[in-house]
């Protein structure tokens, strides 16, 4: 039963990825004055992609076709394992937050390679500066994550929110600056705007889609849909860890719908305070790309501080 | 380890103990004078809200007249006082350059860490549970310090000794329960006069090197070169 429920939620969390990023565009298109499409359009996207032909360059070694499964397996796994809207999952027990960061390091990993796989420029070029804002962004993110593991005295999410949902509510600078080194962390990792713009191809600004260029058909859709997994992701973490109310501890019906309730709250606000966000910044200078990152470490650095002196 | 058991009202003054020290952070890092003052504005109104905590919580209704001493000294007038100097300096607009940024603000975390060493051995001698604040008022000291030796001109090391003065308020309020009132008097009038002072200074220093870029002062001589 447990493991029914685990798969389930692994399989949802899939699923509702797509529908996620799908209310955020819908959230920016009506902020910026502009007809937004339907909320299925980026499922319309996908099985558009789907149904095509993938175009591998010659020059391509293996590596070239692997990574898009690579990629997606990651950010599927990880979806598996971060509590989406229960706790105490039997696939939450398996793995915890070190192992969560592996998993976006690996698929970062394989992307940054792919990239440069088929020596176009704009690969390598795409590589080289992902790789810099991931060395950047992943101290943050641990750091972060370690001010968490330390209240909670584990590592393991599940168990950690368990914690929290055990002591109720606590006025906790520590969790303050976590969560906005988090949140910064977040935008920057998962290419959002005042970082990197996924919708336009310049060549200037662009990050993320200068790796996947080469990219078509059924590989493209992988990757595209394992990046909007892991936007999810980030989304069910922030929320789930700042704001655990609502989650389903045991598993009778009534609590996990609350729970799925709870979640699906949470995210539609979530998508509208990073929609408000991205329209009133502009995208930012690549070259200043490292003193936002620096400031999301310094608040991750602040609470892990603020936990060591004013909390135990 | 087992949750600490605080109660709500040491909990929120650990809260704003950190975001005290996060505002001197961000002073630190901080290009343009208007943000500076803001920043030191906003954390005034950080002060007056524990002081005005305290003021709730403890029987020392005196501390309300503190909490309004402050709200009137620190978040409204010596701001507005500044700003207007900034505007007449014409400097409301400069944006100083960050000098080793990184490196400032990895010497200010270390600040941090270095004061919470030295608090901890005072922090046995009390049971009070914000002492751990004591810490951060020391930390928000030296991050002051930090600021003014970092910066070259004349209004950010005036606004890192306010801030100074701040950090040893925020101690005086949090881990002994106020001070007495002649002396909080005391020191709110003096700052106020430090301040206009610095006005006058400006000027001063203005008129004479033209500039107010404390590393030109370096280079006065009796003798012109």
């Amino acid at each position: 039963m447990d493991w029914l429920l685990a798969l389930i939620q692994a399989v949802l969390f899939m699923l509702l990825a797509p529908l996620f990023s799908g209310w955020l565009k819908w959230v920016k298109c009506l902020l910026q004055n502009r007809r937004p499409p339907p909320l299925w359009q980026p499922y319309r996207d996908l099985r558009k992609l789907f149904g095509k032909r993938p175009v591998v360059a010659e020059t391509a070694s293996w590596l070239f076709p692997v990574t898009p499964y690579v990629v997606f397996c990651t950010a599927a796994l990880s979806g598996a394992i971060v509590p989406f809207f229960a706790v105490d999952l039997p696939t939450a027990a398996i793995a915890d937050m070190i192992v969560l960061v592996g998993f976006f390091a690996l698929g970062r990993f394989f992307l940054a390679l792919a990239g440069m796989d088929v020596g176009t420029a704009f690969g390598g070029m795409g590589s080289s500066r992902e790789m810099t804002i991931a060395s950047l962004a992943e101290p943050a993110m641990l750091m972060a994550t370690f001010t968490l593991a330390l209240t909670a005295s584990t590592t393991n999410i599940s168990v950690a929110i368990d914690y929290l949902l055990d002591t109720g509510l606590a006025l906790r600078p520590s969790f303050l600056f976590a969560l906005g080194g988090l949140l910064l962390v977040a935008v920057a990792e998962t290419g959002r705007i005042p970082i990197d713009n996924p919708a336009t191809h310049l060549e200037l600004t662009m990050i993320h889609e200068a790796m996947i260029l080469e990219y078509s058909g059924r590989h493209l859709a992988l990757i595209e849909w394992a990046g909007q997994i892991r936007l999810m992701l980030y989304g069910v973490l922030i929320a789930n860890i700042f704001l655990p109310w609502g989650l389903a501890r045991e598993f009778t019906p009534e609590a996990l719908g609350i729970g799925a309730a709870a979640i699906a709250t949470k995210l539609g606000v979530l998508a509208i305070v990073l929609a408000l966000a991205e329209t009133s910044v502009a995208k930012m200078r690549l070259f200043r790309v490292q003193e936002f990152l620096g400031f999301a470490y310094l608040l991750s650095l602040l609470g892990m501080l603020s936990h060591i002196i004013l909390e135990v | 380890m087992p949750a600490p058991a605080y109660s709500i009202y040491e909990q929120a003054i650990l809260f704003i103990a950190a975001l005290v020290v996060f505002s001197s952070f961000l002073m630190l890092g901080q290009k343009r004078l208007s943000g500076m003052i803001h920043l030191f504005a906003a954390q005034g109104a950080l002060l007056a809200a524990t002081t005005a905590l305290a003021a709730y919580t403890l029987p020392y209704p005196h501390l309300y007249i503190s909490a309004l001493i402050i709200v009137a000294l620190k978040v409204i007038l010596i701001p507005a006082m500044l700003h207007r100097l900034i505007v007449r300096l014409a400097m409301h607009r400069d944006a100083e350059p960050l000098y080793l940024y990184g490196y400032v603000m990895m010497t200010a975390a270390a600040l941090v860490m270095f004061s919470y060493y030295v608090v901890e051995p005072i922090e046995h001698l009390s049971t009070l549970a914000t002492r751990n604040a004591m810490a951060v008022s020391l930390a928000v000291v030296l991050l002051g310090m930090l600021l003014m030796i970092t910066r070259r001109q004349v209004v950010t090391h005036v606004i890192g000794f306010m801030a100074i003065e701040n950090g040893l308020f925020f101690a005086a309020v949090a881990s002994t329960q106020g001070m007495p009132m002649v002396v909080e008097l005391g020191i709110a009038f003096d700052v106020l006069v430090a301040a206009v002072i610095f006005g006058v200074f400006f000027f001063h220093i203005r008129s004479s090197i033209d500039s107010l870029d404390v590393d030109r002062l370096n280079r006065l001589s009796e003798v012109e070169p």
